[in-house]
């Protein structure tokens, strides 16, 4: 099958406005006869459900929390991009695509990157006339700050909650829509298969979570919108309910899934303290904007420092390697987030790291504090060289901006960020990969769209920070509504789908079957003992760095688990409760088959390019080399029963707006 | 350190329930309270008994999906976090601490530790919005300005995360200090005056017919609150009620 990614012809500038000019659309009397499914209320699920209910489609919704409202997205803290050049300097359309692209690792497709940027500028003017409550300066005027990879100040935010008040905005507008009538909710519901009707995506089966009634859903079109994979390591800044099963399911019932190896490894996040824990918590990346990271230049300072007997406080300014500043003096700390991770695993790994582990660096305030205290005390006409008073003043104004994070890190970690310099290290926090879909938004089944983190589309092989937010928003608000319509003008006079078609009992009866099978194994472990273990392969061996050896063992490892999983694994309770630990387990048995995807995906991509790094494809000052010859092209692969089986699909991606170059923050 | 746990257990709505001991060894101060849970989770499964249900995702306090009543308190002794926050280095070793579901009539037991929260939703439906399509064509975002002071606090009402500690530690049970923090938001920016009447009156409404209690200005949900909510909202709440009423 050949993959047709329906870019429109023409201009890239022109291409959006003249497709949504030229497609199919479903008049409105029309609308109240077609029923659209949307699995997922994050950002990309929870904007387009609304949106959809508005147009007059009849919506259902399913989430797995107990409200729409706690989705992952509620966790992103940093911002959202927008190209509104509101700051005047010199930021536009262009530049955002430009910079997107090129954040990408120039992995992601042209035409949907331009339109990400094209729409961002409105997700801001629907957010505010929705209520969303972004930082605003003294004129009453929204302001903005700046993120990793980019020249430019285009991101808003809502202190260190963005993602919440974002969330929380699309939320009271799917509220607005389900007093209506127009949306149903089903809450505590998780999908567990998609139902094919002659070819087309007509429905899904469902697990009430509560109950454990297994329920047929159906409608004309479904939309996942289930969100990434990263807790595939177990450990990651994702919720604990975070899977891939959504995602898998459509994937095993034809959707091709797209560069499952591109994952965001996260510069800025609490270190792990110990075998016993259960996530890891991010520090958002707009802390770089004031934050500087640094180890000891010195081993032996490295060394006293891990074993306690040193303060970082007391290490004098010229015993300090501002690593990032030093490598990469025009970006500074504020260097995309793949380089950044790299860099501090390069420093960890020669020794310098700074925790017990010897897996952390500092990233310190003390100069922030300085440079804002004094600005204060010229602005309030007080003596600027009184240190006690800057420093409180200059703490004033860094606990405004950051107060919510450096909260959260006392608690976690029991030490004063204030005080002393945060430790942190890279962890998974994001998955670029995800379901191939085309221009539309649909995945290889028709009729079954993608949406948000849970598609591969816009950030190729490394996303920019406070691009996920933009860009769930931007599917679920802006280009979702428009495209589904196109495919939606076909099934005006199709009615409604019978949840009594043998194709429905035949997915309904295969789910009970996996649940029953999954309960009666009866073994020895429980579910995590599993999930542990796969996560501790992926991240050794499929992680920060990866080579051809680990990567073939990490092959074999993984299908080894699975085998192991399905004749031991040890689920308490019944399939007709509410049972949290057979969720979990039918979570933990698709991780263990896209795990086994991830490495061969990451095996195959013979260079480095963004957040793939393969130790074999390097510069020599340790730069990703890509190799644009041979791997300019989306890998999507065909489900074909075994992972070590599926097929590979080329989509070839053509750069004619931006031109290849290695990418450099130097 | 070692604890002794005394948990509610409860198979369903209809079971009565009661608490049952458990008792956990070896738990590191650095772990959270839920790290905790799952260590006797997995425990108890490899005995072949039922794991303690109870609600949980995102674990850095923001979702609003965990809950627990600890030892009296809802999200247990510290101050400003979420069960998921609160860290063993609060207990000392030998400690016995009670855990308990959010009681309330609004709020009945699904399982064990886990409650039905739906009714929160119930009263976002009633009015928790400002009726704006997704057109894309609204104003540019500037041409609202908004005065710092009325964003920063708009900002801080709107942090709410709907966990329900409000709820579970007023005595009347009363849903005010939740519904307030949405009414408001709204109150404080001008996109939300057009609709401010309807919406109050709408939200309380919904919350009475919930069964959420009255306030009586104890002021323990704005001590609870894992965000700080203030009780300044529940007085705007009353003025906005007031002014829609007359």
């Amino acid at each position: 099958m050949a993959l047709d990614s329906k870019i429109p012809n023409g201009p890239i500038s022109d291409k959006w406005t003249d497709y949504k000019n030229h497609i199919n659309l479903v008049n409105p009397a029309n609308k109240r006869n077609i029923d659209v499914i949307v699995v997922g209320t994050g950002l990309a699920g929870g904007s387009a459900a609304a949106t959809l209910a508005e147009l007059g489609y009849n919506v259902k919704a399913f989430c797995f929390q107990d409200s729409p409202r706690r989705a992952h997205s509620i966790a992103a803290q940093g911002g959202i991009n927008a190209a509104k050049n509101y700051q005047g300097d010199g930021d536009s359309t262009f530049r955002l695509f430009y910079d997107t692209v090129k954040g990408g690792d120039y992995r992601s497709r042209e035409a949907n990157v331009h339109r990400l940027a094209e729409v961002s500028a409105n997700i801001i003017d629907q957010c505010v006339a929705q209520g969303v409550p972004f930082a605003r300066d003294y004129g009453g005027l929204l302001d903005n700050r700046s993120f990793g990879g980019v020249l430019v100040s285009r991101t808003f935010y809502a202190k260190g909650q963005t993602g919440q008040q974002l969330l929380l905005g699309a939320y009271s507008a799917m509220n607005r829509q389900i007093g209506r009538g127009k949306i149903k909710m089903y809450n505590r519901h998780e999908m567990l298969d998609l139902v094919k009707v002659d070819g087309k995506a007509r429905g899904i089966i469902a697990r009430n979570l509560v109950t454990g009634e297994i329920e047929r859903h159906s409608a004309h079109a479904v939309v996942i919108a289930s969100g990434g994979y990263g807790n595939v390591f177990f450990l990651s800044t994702n919720a604990m309910g975070s899977n891939v099963t959504a995602a898998w399911k459509i994937h095993k019932k034809g959707a091709f899934f797209a560069n499952p190896c591109y994952t965001q490894i996260h510069p800025t996040c609490i270190p792990v303290s110990g075998d016993h824990q259960s996530k890891l918590t991010l520090m958002s990346e707009s802390l770089r904007n004031d934050g500087r990271i640094w180890v000891p230049k010195k081993l032996e300072d490295a060394q006293a420092i891990r074993e306690g007997k040193l303060k970082p406080t007391q290490l004098a300014e010229e015993d300090r390697d501002y690593y990032l500043e030093r490598r990469y003096p025009s970006f500074g700390n504020l260097v995309p987030r793949d380089v950044a991770s790299r860099a501090a695993k390069e420093r960890c790994d020669a020794g310098f790291g700074v925790n017990k582990t010897g897996e952390a660096v500092y990233l310190d305030f003390a100069s922030a504090i300085q440079r804002y205290g004094k600005e204060q005390a010229k602005i309030k006409h007080l003596d600027e060289n009184d240190a006690d008073l800057v420093k409180q003043l200059g703490t004033e104004v860094v606990a405004n901006k950051y107060g919510n994070l450096f909260q959260m890190y006392d608690k976690i970690v029991d030490e004063n960020p204030y005080q002393t310099p945060m430790m942190i290290y890279p962890a998974v926090h994001y998955t670029m990969g995800g379901t191939w879909v085309d221009y539309n938004l649909q995945t290889t089944i028709p009729g079954c769209f993608s949406i948000g983190e849970s598609n591969f589309s816009d950030h190729g092989a490394n996303r920019l920070g406070a691009s996920a937010l933009m860009q769930g928003l931007a599917d679920g608000y802006f280009v979702l509504p428009y495209t589904i319509g196109d495919y939606l003008s076909a099934d005006i006079r199709t009615g409604k789908i019978s949840i009594d078609l043998p194709e429905f009992e035949e997915a309904e009866k295969n789910v009970k079957n996996q649940i029953d099978a999954l309960l009666s194994t009866n073994g020895t472990k429980p579910v995590d003992y599993f999930h542990k273990r796969l996560g501790k392969i992926m991240w050794d061996k499929v992680g920060m760095a990866r080579n051809e050896q680990g990567l073939k063992e990490a092959q074999e490892e993984i299908a080894q688990i699975r085998e192991e999983f399905y004749k031991d694994v040890l689920i308490p309770g019944t399939a007709d409760s509410f049972n949290p630990e057979l969720a979990k387990a039918l979570r933990v048995a698709d991780f263990l088959e896209l795990g086994e995807l991830f490495a061969k995906d990451a095996l195959h991509r013979n260079e480095s390019c963004g957040g793939h790094f393969r130790e074999e494809y390097q510069t020599e000052d340790g730069e990703a080399m890509r190799d644009d010859e041979n791997f300019a092209y989306v890998a999507a692969w065909e489900y074909k029963g075994n992972p070590s089986d599926a097929v590979l699909h080329k989509e070839d991606l053509k750069f004619e707006n931006v031109k290849l170059v290695q990418r450099s923050y130097k | 350190m070692n604890l002794t746990l005394k948990i509610w257990r409860q198979t369903n709505a209809q079971d009565k329930g009661k608490l049952v001991d458990y008792k956990v060894n070896d738990i590191s101060p650095d772990m959270s309270f839920l790290d905790m849970l799952d260590v006797l989770n997995d425990q108890l499964i490899v005995k072949g008994e039922d794991a303690v249900a109870f609600d949980h995702d995102c674990r850095e306090g923001i979702c609003g999906m965990c809950s627990l009543f600890i030892n009296g308190e809802a999200h247990g002794p510290d101050r400003g976090v979420t069960t998921c926050q609160l860290h063993m280095r609060m207990f000392k070793d030998g400690d016995t601490i009670y855990i308990e579901p959010f009681r309330a009539k609004a709020f009945p037991v699904i399982k064990d530790l886990v409650v039905d929260r739906s009714s929160f939703d119930r009263i976002q439906h009633a009015g928790g919005f400002i009726s704006v399509n997704t057109s894309g064509n609204t104003q540019d975002a500037n041409s609202i300005p908004v005065p710092k002071h009325d964003a920063d606090r708009a900002f801080d009402a709107a942090t709410c995360i709907g966990c329900g500690a409000c709820v579970a530690t007023c005595k009347n049970s009363s849903a005010m200090l939740f519904v307030s923090a949405k009414v408001s938001q709204f109150a404080l920016l001008p996109q939300g005056k057009i609709e401010a009447a309807d919406r109050v009156l709408n939200m309380v409404n919904q919350m009475d017919t919930e069964g959420f209690g009255n306030c009586t200005n104890t002021g323990a949900c704005e001590v609870e609150c894992p965000k700080g909510i203030s009780l300044e909202n529940i007085a705007r709440m009353n003025r906005e009620y007031l002014k829609a009423s007359i």
